[in-house]
């Protein structure tokens, strides 16, 4: 049991990884607005998985690390993904069972939270107001949202993450 | 834990982490670092040749300017020795770095640089490249700093006109290619094509070194301060290698050895703004 468990969270930690490695990745200045959150989706994907072992105190850590690689306010991330992976943990039961259309607009609702919230704290400090494609990465997050959801899935099943 | 962040409690935290994010960084960089690598290992040996031979012939051309203005440099402080001002020509010492290349928030004008407090880099070191000015560090950590660019919303820079000598202060805006300077009067002797450098005000740039230059000056009669846009002369978005630049004194970044008795009287401001670079005094002088 603990060696399959360890196991799990080596594939966690590697997902989430990727995900921060795509989120640095040059890319040029058109594609650069149209990139979706890779961090916030993985977070939303092992709260509804793994309710017991990814949760807020994990989204917290992940946050901080998004923050200094972003240069964000330290904590900004933070705290939005906590929020995001509280929401998550609650209802992970409820999103569990939607059907994929379903689930993608509820991952939209929270990918527009976070951004909602990092805006709010960047007004907070005084930050200029961002363009209406500011909101484009939620979109294409949603929609990319199947596509994540089937491949962290299959990573799942294949490595036997528990 | 926002408001911490605001008072600088938690920078050991950052550059902590920083290292932590570091081999992230670095794999990302990975790429474009060996596809340099390899083009260099394989460029031919003419390639090489002529490479070598235009930077000779550069290096003499710039050798002949050196010494034009090593010549301009003793005239300039001996007609400075007359006039009894405590100016000083000072030699900086200075390092460069490389970009890192890895996407930061989209819309903060910030890059991620190579080298960090092991290289004795320090917060608010100014940052230039072979144009002009390009910003200042705001994150320093052990192996990786963050710079924030001088057309960063949140960015403001002490300039003065080179052409007459008018000081004022230059904002960022947002977008890579043009500052603002909403703090010039309209009766002010400024136009398009002027050059704008360093003032030295703030004390945390150098002065004298080239900025933007002002593409576009709209003088409204109805309002008292004209809408100055500028072009920043550093190639913002496009320099790999920067310049870092030290101060004269080393360690200290604000020699008030410097504010001599004549230089308070050209320039009253410098004792209130040697504060931060960032927020110098909005007024402007006048010519």
């Amino acid at each position: 049991m603990t060696l399959t468990r360890h196991h799990g969270g080596i594939i966690i930690l590697l997902s989430f990884t990727v995900a921060m490695l795509l989120t640095i990745m040059p890319l040029s200045d058109g594609l650069r607005s149209w990139r979706p959150d890779w961090v916030t989706l993985t977070l939303i994907f092992w709260c509804l998985a793994l309710p017991y072992r990814v949760s807020v105190v994990s989204g917290f850590m992940v946050g901080l690390l998004l923050d200094v690689l972003t240069g964000t306010l330290l904590g900004q991330h933070a705290l939005a993904l906590s929020i995001i992976a509280y929401v998550c943990v609650r209802l992970h039961q409820r999103i569990r069972i939607y059907p994929m259309w379903q689930q993608a607009l509820t991952v939209l609702v929270m990918l527009v939270l976070h951004q909602l919230l990092t805006l709010w704290i960047d007004s907070t400090i005084g930050r200029p107001a961002r363009p209406l494609a500011y909101w484009l990465p939620s979109l294409v997050g949603a929609l990319l949202w199947p596509f994540v959801y089937r491949f962290l899935t299959s990573v799942r099943i294949n490595f036997q993450v528990q | 834990m926002t408001i911490d962040h605001r008072q600088h409690h938690l920078d050991s935290v950052r550059s902590a982490l920083s290292v932590l994010v570091y081999p992230l960084q670095w794999v990302v960089d990975l790429p474009h670092t060996s596809s340099e690598w390899f083009r260099e290992s394989l460029s031919t040996r003419r390639a090489l040749q002529e490479e070598n031979a235009s930077l000779r012939t550069q290096q003499l051309v710039l050798n002949t300017q050196l010494q034009k203005l090593e010549a301009l440099e003793a005239e300039n402080r001996r007609l400075r020795a007359l006039l009894d001002s405590s100016f000083q020509v000072e030699e900086r010492p200075m390092l460069i770095a490389t970009l890192l290349s890895v996407d930061m928030d989209p819309y903060r004008h910030q890059i991620e640089l190579n080298k960090g407090s092991l290289d004795h880099l320090f917060e608010g070191q100014p940052l230039l490249d072979s144009q002009g000015v390009m910003g200042q560090l705001i994150h320093v950590g052990p192996f990786t700093s963050t710079a924030m660019l001088i057309t960063d919303p949140a960015h403001a820079i002490p300039v003065q006109v080179n052409r007459t000598g008018l000081r004022t202060i230059a904002l960022g805006t947002g977008s890579i290619d043009r500052l603002e300077l909403p703090h010039i009067p309209n009766n002010a002797d400024i136009r398009s094509g002027d050059l704008l450098v360093t003032s030295g005000l703030g004390g945390r740039f150098p002065p004298g070194y080239p900025v933007a230059e002002v593409i576009d000056v709209q003088q409204d009669p109805g309002r008292t301060f004209s809408h100055v846009t500028a072009r920043p002369r550093a190639l913002l978005d496009r320099s790999r290698e920067v310049l870092l630049v030290w101060p004269p004194g080393a360690q200290n970044p604000l020699t008030p050895g410097t504010t001599g008795k004549a230089r308070a009287v050209v320039d009253t401001p410098a004792e209130a703004g040697s504060g931060s670079g960032t927020d110098a005094e909005p007024e402007p002088g006048t010519p």
